[in-house]
């Protein structure tokens, strides 16, 4: 049993098939920067992406993925460790107090700049509506990170930071 | 959890013959396999069969893989076009995260649940049959209000499956003797009675793989309304899906659907009935409305159900028709 | 330094997810992992358990119980027999028969995996004794169950009663005398309450998810009679407290038993659904408002009583539910009465501002009332009403900024633009609502230490922890203005409880306690490098005449000047200061609080009774701002929960179990991303001396008190339909339209 992860293949062995795909990672393979909230799909601090789409890797079993492409926080630095747009914006607007869920809210929010890049809708986003990274709304911004729980509060400076990554990358 | 043995299913005969418990998405078979309340010995994976994809059926419909996720389902174009109050309520319902696991047939085949459900320590006869409901008279503000029974009263919390009612929307499946059968999704769920540890009348091992659309009167009008304690990432309290179909201020078709009222998504007969062949008016939808929760009966906790299903109908008729703005801010 | 907006020092390990918290840690041998088995009954004892069938499954090492583990400390007790507190107490667990509240732990399944621990679980059979419980308070109850709790938490009195009320209310022109209520509450930080612990060579040491280490480490040698020097807590980061994380819970107790009995690391991390049952919550409370009023809007009575559950075994906690009554209006007639009613529930104890945080929607919604009662504007109601000195004790306040909070509040919200009540906009009313807003100040004791290395590097130490406070920065900042170097040559670390004892992070009070005794500490520094500049025998600047001082990294003596590199090099190559900080007569003498005031627009759905924020504002003073980016970020972090706490947030209680029917995050409902509007903070406040070295006062509870106020205000506002039972949910707005006709 092999999992891809950052680009990295890892052997698993004869994995007991019950393991998700977040105790696998932290669990089996010691990385540790994907976090456990709730372990039942309601938190989001677990929010890996999977061939690029965001999933809650909590409620995924680790050997259906096996092939897949999976993406944990410590994979959105570039090669040389140099912090995506993302996580630059996230420490310049303070989007985080005690980063537990840091790791799923960046995640997250990296897959909703590809979401709209592609066009997809939101339960806001009007009908036959066009989307754009450059005029997205702070509205659809917090619909489509109301998957990643904040304790600390953080959501008004998450909010500023996707907005501003959105529009780097627009 | 406990232990189980996987197997991953190349094709739909594999699928159909390999085992009599299916994992799709897993967003709910998952979660309740780590409370010990689902136990399957052994799971096929269907998440590679190439149940995928949606295609144009014959005579303007679609047709949809069972594998199609929830936010695939939504976002496709063919889809938000021509059925309008699928897409909405699919993206009213759970978080990217699970849209993006979660299966079209899993969908459907999430179990009816409560607050005892989960609660092992409580009594629940979906969980073990003929041991009590803690439900009845306990805290139940989330419950069913309509289609109940007093063995059970919890709530098929879906969203999509309400507006595939509504949509008229037709399952296909295949059993492990390889034979096919069409199940419309209105019929999928039973009502929970004495037994309401059987939720659906599909048999151990048979496989959802297409849901069929078929083709809407041109002009049809969709309307999704959720009901919730916050504003997104929550069940409803109650969900109205209606697609209107008016000629002049004559309704010529109305067909309205209900979740978080029913143990199963509920298909607002009744309400329909009064619509049909009426006038475009605000009192008719009010009527309706009432009409539909004639028979409905609280818990309690979940007596606030019954006018907020009726207000919540009436303005989803309301929008439906043109008389109210859609304005979901 | 101190005051500069600094980006979180932490920040570029936690946007890489490489801040390890508890349970990240990399211990050798890898832990086992601890499944906690939680009692199905609410009050009672065990009477069998079989472990016979998970103890044969593969994998399982062994399951833990109170037949098979050693004796501790009985639960609530001591080592020694001296008096301890909640924090500090035996917290021991699987220790007899007793089940004193549902949920507690019977059996801890100790397996070489997560896979085999979990599955094991659920073959565990355990059966009871049931006896009755008492789980809820209904305000039914006969006086004789009716407790008047020893103190409040924060040491107030349980009443304060002055002048006479009675006679207020049955004389004055206008009164008002109602009842909130509001449920009970979860903290709910993300990170769930975990521990790995290890025990070698007669130590015991333990990887914590903690807010108060010193707390921590006298609580585990209750718990298991060890001397405190043999027990260590390493806690470098914590994902979130709130309260739930002051003291050790069920994860932290059985995994040490765990560790201590196999002679190998054990992990526990509470299940989300086990954090409710077996780590704090906040419990209900019913609130009697009374207030009466002249002509004018002048207080002439408030009243403020009252009456919450306290846990019925082991401690005392009971919430001072009326402290903002008795610190924020001037009256002549106060009564505030606090009685608790003992239940059988799961541990209650300290939520995000305690006290303030329930009791401010009652007041500060009675207030609202009072005004519409009176046809005055709210603010104006509350400026009308300031007091001089602290209404309960007389005493002056150290500062009191409410009048300026309030009045620049209503500038930057527009508050004089606001509508006649009642305005619809299609299917929705919209309403404008206000609060005010004050949150006690306490300093602690505390001590620090700060080295200078050989390079002139600094080093500061303390078992302080980083909840997501931001102490790392501004411990960093601190350290870096005391000695005046750049950020980057100051390293601070935290969370080990080998390091000079502080009191943490509660209360608001970690900032002013950890950064007072730091500041003290590179004082001390500072005093000794001009020391040695001046008089070591070695020191080229000896004897030099002129002021010494430390400035930009160097140590002065006159116009002359050393690097620290060479003063430590005086030394033989480090050179360390200690330093303390503890309440003065400051604390005594004077009244100390934080003020604030929100201002809130929001919509009402006509149809549903959704309530939907517009848009919040807060204007807060606090004295000195340590670091406006991360004070800024406790301010609308506290906003956030106190909108949660005003719109979605019940732990609900059924009252034949005492189980909560929706222990876990998809119905108790944290409010999410999209209920919160866009949020705008006004920092107001100067430096106030009086309270601490720094002059500031504490603020990570501040944002939250007040805001459900001002919400449920607004409410009222929009719709007419006053709400006075927490949460603000569909349901009870809609009961309200529906009873006018709407």
């Amino acid at each position: 049993m092999k999992l891809q992860i950052d680009g990295q293949d890892h052997d698993l062995g004869d994995l007991d098939p019950r393991t998700t795909l977040l105790d696998a990672l932290r669990e089996r393979l010691g990385l540790m920067g994907t976090k456990k909230g709730c372990d039942h799909g309601q938190c989001g601090a677990c929010t890996v992406l999977v061939n690029g789409r965001r999933i809650n890797s909590c409620l995924a079993l680790a050997v259906m993925h096996e092939g897949d492409a999976i993406t944990t926080v410590a994979g959105l630095e570039a090669d040389d460790g140099t912090p995506s747009a993302l996580q630059e914006a996230f420490m310049e607007h303070d989007a985080f107090q005690c980063g537990y869920c840091t790791a799923g809210q960046l995640c997250s929010a990296t897959s909703l700049l590809r979401e709209v890049k592609r066009g997809e809708p939101s339960v806001l986003t009007p009908m036959g509506a066009e989307l754009s990274l450059s005029e997205l709304s702070d509205d659809e911004i917090r619909e489509r990170m109301s998957g990643n729980l904040c304790r600390c509060g953080a959501y008004a400076n998450i909010v500023a930071a996707v907005r501003q990554a959105a529009e780097a990358e627009s | 959890m406990r232990p189980f043995e996987y197997v991953r299913a190349a094709t739909v005969e594999d699928a159909v013959t390999g085992g009599d418990r299916f994992i799709a998405g897993g967003t709910n078979l998952v979660d309740l396999m780590k409370h010990g309340i689902e136990r399957p010995e052994r799971l096929v994976d269907v998440t590679r069969l190439e149940l995928a994809s949606i295609e144009e059926a014959d005579g303007g419909g679609l047709r949809i893989g069972s594998q199609v996720t929830n936010s695939a389902l939504a976002n496709d174009a063919r889809v938000r076009e021509r059925y309008p109050v699928l897409s909405k309520a699919l993206l009213s319902g759970a978080t990217q995260q699970l849209r993006n696991k979660a299966s079209t047939g899993g969908n459907f085949l999430q179990r009816t649940r409560c607050y005892y459900f989960y609660d092992t320590a409580r009594r629940c006869n979906k969980r073990e049959p003929g041991s009590g409901c803690d439900a009845l008279d306990g805290f139940n503000r989330i419950h069913a209000i309509l289609g109940a029974s007093e063995h059970c009263i919890a709530t098929h919390p879906s969203d999509m499956a309400v507006a595939m009612v509504a949509l008229d929307a037709e399952l296909l499946t295949r059993k492990s003797d390889g034979s096919t059968r069409r199940v419309k999704a209105e019929a999928l769920h039973q009502l929970p009675g004495d037994t309401p540890h059987h939720e659906h009348v599909l048999e151990p091992g048979e496989l959802i793989t297409h849901v069929d659309l078929p083709p809407l009167p041109d002009g049809a009008r969709h309307v999704y309304r959720k009901a919730r304690d916050r504003a997104s990432y929550a069940f409803a309290l109650v969900s109205v899906a209606v697609v209107l179909v008016t000629d002049g201020d004559a309704i010529t078709e109305a067909r309205v659907a209900l979740g978080g009222v029913a143990p199963k998504p509920w298909r607002a007969h009744r309400a329909e009935a009064a619509l049909k062949g009426a006038r475009v008016d605000r009192d008719v939808f009010r009527r309706a409305a009432e009409a539909e929760l004639e028979d409905a009966r609280g818990h309690g906790d979940n007596d606030f159900k019954i006018p907020l299903a009726t207000r919540l109908i009436a303005s989803a008729l309301a929008e439906a028709a043109g008389l109210d703005a859609g304005d979901d801010r | 330094m101190i005051g500069k907006a600094t980006r979180r020092v932490d920040g570029p390990k936690k946007v890489r997810g490489a801040a390890p918290y508890a349970a990240d840690q990399a211990i050798e041998p890898t832990p086992y992992i601890g499944w906690i088995v939680e009692a199905t009954i609410g009050k009672g004892r065990v009477v069998s358990i079989d472990t016979a069938a998970a103890e044969r499954e593969p994998g399982v090492v062994r399951v833990l119980t109170h037949e098979n583990t050693p004796k501790q400390i009985p639960y609530g007790e001591t080592r020694d027999g001296s008096d301890a507190d909640r924090f500090t107490m035996s917290h021991a667990l699987l220790n007899g028969t007793e089940i004193r509240h549902p949920g507690q732990a019977v059996a801890l399944v100790v397996a070489g995996t997560l896979e085999a621990a979990r599955g094991a679980a659920l073959l565990v059979k355990v059966t009871y004794e049931t006896d009755d419980g008492r789980y809820v308070v209904t305000g039914e109850e006969p006086e004789d169950l009716l407790v008047v709790p020893d103190e409040l938490d924060g040491g107030q009195e349980p009443d304060v009663v002055k002048g006479d009320i009675d006679a207020a209310m049955a004389e004055a022109a206008h009164t008002l005398d109602v009842e909130y209520t509001t449920p009970s509450q979860i903290s709910a930080a993300m990170e769930p309450h975990a521990t790995i612990a290890v025990w070698a060579d007669g130590e015991l040491t333990l990887y914590l998810s903690i807010q108060v280490i010193g707390w921590a480490i006298t609580a585990l040698a209750n718990t298991f009679g060890l001397e405190k020097s043999q027990v260590r807590i390493l806690s470098p980061f914590t994902g979130g407290g709130f309260g739930s994380k002051l003291g050790v819970h069920g994860d932290a107790v059985l995994a040490s038993l765990a560790a201590m009995t196999l002679e190998h690391p054990v992990k526990v991390v509470q299940t989300r659904r086990s954090v409710f049952v077996n780590a704090p919550h906040r419990g209900s409370s019913i609130q009697r408002l009374r207030l009466a009023a002249d002509a004018e809007g002048k207080l002439l009575g408030v009243g403020h009583d009252s009456r919450m559950p306290m846990a019925s075994y082991g401690y005392e906690f009971a919430e001072p539910t009326a402290a903002g009554a008795r610190a924020s209006y001037e009256t002549p007639a106060l009564h505030t009465v606090h009685r608790v009613v003992k239940v059988d529930l799961p541990p209650i104890d300290s939520m995000r501002a305690p006290g303030e945080a329930i009791g401010s929607l009652a007041l500060e919604g009675a207030l609202d009332e009072l005004a519409h009662d009176l046809g005055l504007d709210p603010l104006e109601l509350r400026l009308r009403n300031l007091a001089d000195r602290e209404p309960q004790s007389g005493k002056p306040f150290a500062s009191n900024d409410l009048r300026r909070c309030l009045e620049k509040g209503a500038e930057a919200f527009g508050w004089t633009d606001r509508p006649e009540p009642r305005q619809r906009d299609g299917r929705w009313w919209r309403g404008w609502g206000m609060a005010a807003c004050t949150r006690v100040n306490m300093l602690m004791e505390g001590a620090a230490r700060i080295r200078l290395d050989a390079d002139g590097r600094a080093r500061a130490e303390l078992d302080m922890t980083d909840i997501g406070t931001g102490s790392y920065t501004i411990l960093t900042q601190i350290a870096a203005e005391g000695l005046g170097l750049p950020l980057e040559s100051v390293e601070v670390v935290l969370g080990d409880s080998r390091l000079p004892e502080t009191a943490g992070s509660g209360g608001s009070f970690g900032a002013a306690t950890a950064g007072g005794a730091l500041k003290n500490a590179t004082d001390n520094l500072c005093a000794r490098l001009v020391e040695l500049a001046r008089d070591h025998g070695d020191s080229p600047l000896r004897g030099a005449e002129g002021e010494g001082r430390v400035a930009e990294g160097r140590v002065w003596i006159g116009d002359r000047s050393l690097g620290f590199d060479e003063v430590v090099g005086l030394v033989g190559g480090e050179l360390s200061a200690e330093g303390s900080i503890a309440p003065g007569e400051n604390s005594e003498k004077y009244a100390q609080y934080a003020y604030g005031a929100h201002f809130v627009t929001l919509r009402v759905d006509g149809v549903t009774g959704e309530v939907r924020l517009e848009r919040a504002l807060g204007a807060f003073s606090f004295g000195r701002v340590l670091n406006p980016i991360t004070a800024r970020s406790q301010l609308i972090g506290g906003m956030t929960y106190g909108i949660g706490g005003a719109l979605t947030e019940a732990l609900h209680v059924d009252p034949r179990s005492g189980a909560f029917p929706n222990r876990d995050f998809a119905e108790y409902h944290l409010a999410v991303q999209r209920d919160v509007p866009p949020l705008e903070v006004h920092m107001l406040g100067e430096p106030d001396e009086k309270c601490g070295a720094l002059g500031s006062k504490g603020i990570g509870e501040l944002g939250l008190c007040g805001i459900g106020g001002a919400i449920a205000n607004a409410v009222f506002h929009a719709t007419g339909v006053r709400v006075r039972e927490m949460p603000i949910t569909p349901d009870k707005v809609l009961a309200g339209l529906m009873a006018q006709g709407d």
